[in-house]
């Protein structure tokens, strides 16, 4: 038996609808059908009335999520694409994230973008939208990297007082697998050290993650220890935990699956560079996907994002300063 | 389905006109008031009056009850204190103290008092219809009867998408959700016909697959009966009912607006009647303009009261202020930190 990042989601979901009659899930075909990734099969079926069809109308789905979280419910929104959650920005930035600063109620909801780049997926089904939300005061990010998190994780999102968009990645959702669901979790809002290391340290997120860890195999071989730190939540971020591991390494480089333009790089290397100056012992760096919409062939789109190699190439430079 | 621009045939009793009556005319009265401490310089941010139009929001106000929501906009304080809303709230909200509903954190037409049903307005147009829609879900979910949830728009907010997509999902959900347009023939100062080109928004009715009514805006006893029609059968689970109310207001947009661009023929005409003055040759021609007049008395000494006591009040203090945004207790320092 294995579980995949996508069945942890479904997982989480499921428990949340368990035990805690408040929750329910609203989004886009995912009742009867489960969803467009399935991350909602068969909940319907077992909770019925709580799992509902939405229209296609990204406004009014945060929009009446934002009411129901005002009346007490808890819900759960699923954007088909993380990408179409733009066209439901108003509601989440200036109406969920406003709420309890505004009345000092809570606004409990959550939602789900199924976020970031597959091959094939083009500029409109592949955008990383975390910066976009973290911007905003008001707003808890999350963006799991692996099966135990994305499972964990979105259960305490679903607990929490605040509104919480979740990017769960796509690229993840098929292809990481862990043995079974965690019994018990790191806390959302801590950083994780996936691999120490203490030559350099490389902070990602989500599914750079993945690509970080197997950069950071490539220079062991070549005789360099790369500390990974995995943010896991970007909003609120774990300042101490990078700064410790910079305070270990002295080098940084922050890698984003996202534009090179702000983002949650340049806040971690924005931070390290001022809080931790003292600390480094080479210039920090950032790499991030290129400034251009993301492109459409699988060619092109494998030279856009950052990767192991393009990674590992960067980690060289910072090492050699 | 359709109910036309019709007389009122359903006369109020004496309760309700008088639930009408003192609404209007407290709003009426403090919103004087309000223009008149915003020329002085004494109000904080922007002032925006609902003049000419306390009537048809009044009538949303008193068709609710208790358990009910109200979502309001920018031109219902009549519709506010109908439903209950304390005057003093309006007061303390826009001049600034920090006993207000909002604490200073956002002002005046955008307070709300969740524990009371009344729902803080954003700014964004349209915004509040699945907002409201939201609330009615979750009542329904919650196993709640008999509920109705109302919200107002202007003519101008029915043209974003929001509105669309709110009155839509409601539609879709058949939530006992009741949206007053208030058509005043102008958004800031654009015309109607720069914002849609139907002939008549009631006519959308139709396409949202909800019961459409109209009535003349300026006549406070039809809307009494049209929007209390439309409270009833939202109640009795007919589903969403869009209400289209047509009058003028009778101010500019906001207080630093002198609303020049209204035609004067429009002016002139039914349309830019005053409802306090409907009202009044109402009562008068039923021998009930003293009761009118003492509720008016009544009504502006509550208001200087009102104002008197709340200039006494505390500002809100920066030092004072916690500057978080987040509802998490117990939360790590990396929190607080953002
Ligand atoms: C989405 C959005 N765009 C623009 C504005 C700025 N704005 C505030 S009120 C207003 C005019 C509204 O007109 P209408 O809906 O007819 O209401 P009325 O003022 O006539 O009552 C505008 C343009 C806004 N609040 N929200
Ligand atoms: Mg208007």
């Amino acid at each position: 038996m294995s579980v995949t990042y996508l069945d942890a989601i479904r997982a989480a979901q499921e428990k949340a609808l368990q035990d805690d009659p408040a929750v329910f899930i609203y989004g886009q075909d995912v009742g009867k059908f489960g969803g467009a990734f399935k991350a909602t099969k068969n909940l319907a079926e077992k909770f019925p009335g709580r799992v509902i069809d939405s229209p296609i109308s990204e406004d009014a789905m945060v929009g009446l999520a934002v009411g129901a979280a005002m009346e007490g419910m808890r819900p759960v929104v699923e954007m088909q694409f993380a990408d179409f959650s733009t066209v439901g920005l108003n509601q989440m930035l200036n109406h969920a994230a406003t709420t309890y600063w505004r009345t000092g109620k809570p606004c409990p909801m959550v939602l789900r973008l199924p976020s970031g780049g597959t091959p094939g997926s083009g500029p409109f089904h592949s955008q990383s939208m975390e910066a976009i939300y973290a911007h905003y005061p008001g707003l808890v990010v999350m963006t799991p990297a692996t099966v135990e998190d994305a499972y964990s994780m979105l259960l305490e999102a679903i607990a929490m007082p605040d509104p919480v968009v979740f990017c769960e990645h796509k690229l993840l959702y098929y292809h990481l697998k862990a043995k079974s669901l965690p019994a018990e979790a790191v806390p959302a809002f801590k950083a994780h050290v996936a691999r120490a290391g203490r030559d350099v340290t490389c902070v990602a997120y989500s599914a750079m993650v993945h690509e970080a860890l197997a950069a950071a195999e490539e220079l062991a071989g070549e005789g360099y220890e790369t500390e990974v730190v995995d943010l896991r939540t970007v909003k609120p971020m774990d300042t101490d935990t990078i700064l410790a591991s910079v305070a270990r390494t002295g080098r940084l480089l922050a890698v984003g699956e996202s534009w090179p333009w702000g983002g949650v790089s340049a806040e971690v290397v924005s931070r390290v560079a001022s809080e931790g100056f003292e600390l480094l012992d080479a210039p920090p760096r950032r790499l991030n996907a290129k400034d251009t919409p993301i492109p459409y062939h699988p060619n092109l789109w494998a030279a856009h994002r950052p990767t192991a190699v393009r990674i590992a190439e960067a980690l060289r430079e910072v090492l050699r300063y | 389905m359709f109910v036309g621009l019709g007389k009122a045939s359903l006369k109020p009793d004496q309760d309700s006109m008088e639930r009408m009556s003192r609404a209007m005319l407290r709003a009426r009265v403090l919103e004087d008031k309000l223009a008149s401490l915003y020329r002085a310089g004494r109000i904080v941010g922007g002032v925006y009056l609902g003049k000419g139009q306390e009537g048809l929001s009044a009538a949303g106000g008193v068709a609710l009850r208790k358990g009910d929501v109200l979502a309001p906009l920018i031109r219902d304080m009549a519709g506010r204190l109908g439903f209950g809303e304390p005057l003093v709230d309006a007061v303390r909200a826009y001049l600034g103290s920090k006993l207000g509903p909002m604490k200073g954190r956002d002002g005046n037409i955008h307070r709300g008092d969740l524990s009371r049903g009344i729902l803080p307005m954003i700014s964004h147009l349209g915004a509040m219809v699945s907002a409201t829609a939201g609330v009615l879900l979750a009542k329904r979910m919650k196993k709640e009867k008999r509920f109705v949830g109302l919200t107002s728009a202007g003519d101008g907010a029915t043209s974003t998408g929001s509105f669309h997509e709110g009155l839509n999902v409601a539609a879709v959900e058949k939530l006992p959700l009741v949206v007053v347009v208030a058509d005043n023939g102008y958004a800031y100062s654009t015309p109607n016909e720069r914002q849609f080109a139907c002939t008549d928004l009631l006519d959308r009715a139709k396409g949202y697959g909800v019961e459409g009514h109209g009535v003349d805006g300026t006549d406070p006893e039809a809307c009494w009966e049209v929007v209390g029609r439309a409270v009833q059968r939202a109640r009795e689970g007919a589903g969403p009912q869009l209400v289209v109310g047509r009058l003028l207001r009778l101010c500019g947009h906001g207080e630093h607006d002198d609303g020049l661009y209204i035609d004067k023929k429009m002016r002139s005409s039914d349309r830019g009647r005053d409802c306090m003055e409907v009202l009044r040759d109402k009562m008068r021609s039923r021998g009930l303009e003293q009761d009118l007049d003492r509720w008016e008395k009544e009504a502006q000494e509550e208001v200087e009261d009102a104002v008197k006591n709340v200039a006494e009040e505390p500002l809100p203090d920066p030092f004072e202020e916690d500057w978080r945004a987040t509802a998490m207790m117990g939360a790590s320092e990396a929190v607080q930190k953002g």
